[in-house]
């Protein structure tokens, strides 16, 4: 491990990386949009490209030789994320367009299935409209009840009063591992630990946290666990949902077609086993190829050294940041409860206008509400800039982010 | 040197507006009101309008968001007060027309303080920041027409 550290060279892993390389109104490139979706390596781009120029086929229905080695590529891509995210088995991994599929598959099946009113779904005042909306959707047609574990000033969960917001009635709990809107890391440990002495399942959005840290859902004990792949230097369009065995074989089907059923009659039909039970229709198989090839992607790097280097970048992004005046940076303030996201505010400059100024400098933000519209209101603000990093990010980057943010405060500051 | 041209788009007379908004507060006596919002950056605008036989006699506006959006609508409520329906129209289209590249109209004395967001066009993901207000506008026209 500790050799996997001082093998890490930023720069070589920048070379794998095609897109960094190129020059953005005339300034080289600075991609600090990593939150939102982060860039892939040639090794990803390669699979996706070698599997449609050599094995393109239909999975688990043809005879013939191709369609045998897309749904070995497509089901040996299954059993890779199995392994790695630390599920029992690779039944319990379904393929999804992303994150926000996954939440609404558990919302439409399991909480349509299990929600009877007066039931109590509780989340988090820092999740990504992806975990509240779907909730709401099945809150109202169930009768079921929302509930909010708060933040306070830093942006942290208040778990104080955990034991009072989780009730009898408390069917689930649907948290982030990590905020994208703050960086927040968030105990999960404790939640699921709480919520499992109440008898609440704990589901987990994992899209920030699998860029960034080891997953491993046997550990965390959670019972859903949903990210997105192109945030892990992935393909678009392709996500996991992983639910834990014993409650996915009792959750109904979630779309309806080809690939999930057993026997179709004229008013009625059987299911597919797990997991194809829940992959109607045609999969994305390029993109789970894809996503197995991100794994290892991140595995090769090793987790390691990725969170040892973000984390140096984070120190050194925030005591830069730290000597403009008017700046605020929102979040917790101890490195060990943040991952790399940096939302701020600089003077009375807008966040849209920040992000404007920085891309005429080449460098890549976010301004907005960043889908946690709840996270602004709290901040008593309408939206944020958000800087985030990934493991090809350099001290330059930061440093040209810096430029980028005196070119601001000249406009703005006169 | 970047070669988006940061000077054409932050002129101080935006700036200005920016910071000092004109028109900015409710009024009591409007006859139309339309809330246009921009749910990608949270830009946000009521325009309330007093029109009085198809006239504006009072135009403000309430509401938050970048410079541009609100240099706009702080810039067009100053222009609109006295105009006819159909001439606030005309406003929005010459208006429109600039943030589509054209640049006849910079050189048209009645768009006003207006003239100064034609550097806008040069940043396509700004410009419906900049046009946020005259949608408003051209939404409350047609309320209006609608209702009379």
């Amino acid at each position: 491990m500790y050799q996997a550290v001082s093998t890490f060279d930023v720069n070589k892993i920048r070379n794998e990386f095609p897109v960094l390389n190129q020059v953005v109104h005339g300034k080289p490139l600075t991609y600090l949009d990593n939150a939102a979706t982060a860039q892939k390596p040639r090794s990803v781009l390669d699979v996706l490209s070698r599997y449609y120029r050599e094995d393109n086929a239909n999975v688990h229905r043809g005879i013939h030789e191709l369609s045998r080695r897309a749904t070995l590529a497509y089901e040996g891509a299954r059993n890779r994320i199995a392994e790695w995210l630390g599920a029992s088995e690779p039944a319990e991994v379904i393929w999804t367009r992303g994150t926000t599929e996954s939440i609404n598959l558990v919302a439409a099946t399991w909480g349509m299935d299990q929600l009877k009113e007066g039931d109590e779904v509780l989340l988090t005042a820092m999740e990504h409209h992806s975990n509240i909306v779907p909730w709401q959707m099945v809150a109202r047609r169930t009768g079921a009840r929302l509930r909010y574990i708060e933040m306070d000033d830093e942006g942290k969960l208040v778990l104080d009063d955990l034991d009072a917001l989780l009730t009898d009635r408390t069917r689930l709990v649907a948290m982030t591992q990590v905020s994208n809107a703050l960086g927040t890391v968030n105990p999960v440990d404790r939640v699921i630990e709480a919520a499992h002495e109440k008898g609440a399942l704990v589901l987990l959005d994992g899209a920030q946290a699998v860029p960034h840290m080891e997953v491993n859902v046997s550990d965390l004990d959670a019972d859903f666990y949903a990210f997105s792949s192109h945030k892990m230097c992935g393909p678009t369009g392709t996500g996991v949902l992983w639910v834990r065995k014993g409650i996915l074989e009792k959750m109904s089907p979630y779309q309806g077609g080809g690939e999930m059923i057993g026997i179709v009659g004229r008013d009625e039909s059987t299911w597919a086993d797990i997991p194809h039970k829940f992959e109607a229709g045609t999969p994305n198989i390029a993109g789970a190829v894809g996503a197995a090839a991100a794994v290892d992607f991140m595995e090769h790097v090793g987790y390691e050294s990725i969170k040892e280097h973000e984390v140096g970048l984070l120190r050194y992004a925030l005591d830069r940041m730290g000597e403009l005046s008017d700046l605020s940076i929102y979040g917790p303030k101890d490195l060990k409860e943040r991952s790399g996201v940096i939302s701020f505010a600089l003077g009375d400059a807008h966040p849209h206008d920040i992000a404007t100024i920085l891309d005429s400098e080449g460098v890549a933000v976010r301004a907005g509400h960043h889908c946690a519209q709840l996270v602004m209101k709290h901040l008593g603000v309408a939206a944020t800039a958000r800087a985030s990093f990934s493991l090809y990010n350099t001290t330059d980057d930061v440093d040209r982010l810096m430029d980028g943010l005196q070119v601001v405060q000249g406009i703005f500051g006169r | 040197m970047s070669d988006l041209n940061l000077n054409s788009l932050y002129q101080q007379l935006i700036l200005d507006h920016y910071r000092k908004p004109r028109n900015k507060g409710e009024l009591p006596e409007k006859t139309v009101e339309i809330h246009m919002a921009n749910p990608v950056c949270g830009d946000e605008i009521r325009l309330q309008l007093q029109i009085e036989d198809d006239r504006i006699v009072e135009a403000r506006h309430v509401g938050q968001g970048c410079s541009i959006s609100q240099a706009a609508v702080s810039m067009m409520t100053n222009l609109l007060k006295g105009k006819g329906l159909a001439e606030a129209e005309g406003l929005a289209q010459r208006f429109t027309a600039m943030m589509h590249g054209n640049e006849e109209v910079v050189r048209d004395r009645t768009m006003g303080d207006l003239r100064a967001l034609q550097g806008v066009s040069k940043f396509p993901v700004r410009i419906k920041c900049a046009l946020l207000a005259f949608d408003a506008l051209q939404e409350a026209i047609k309320k209006e027409r609608a209702e009379s």
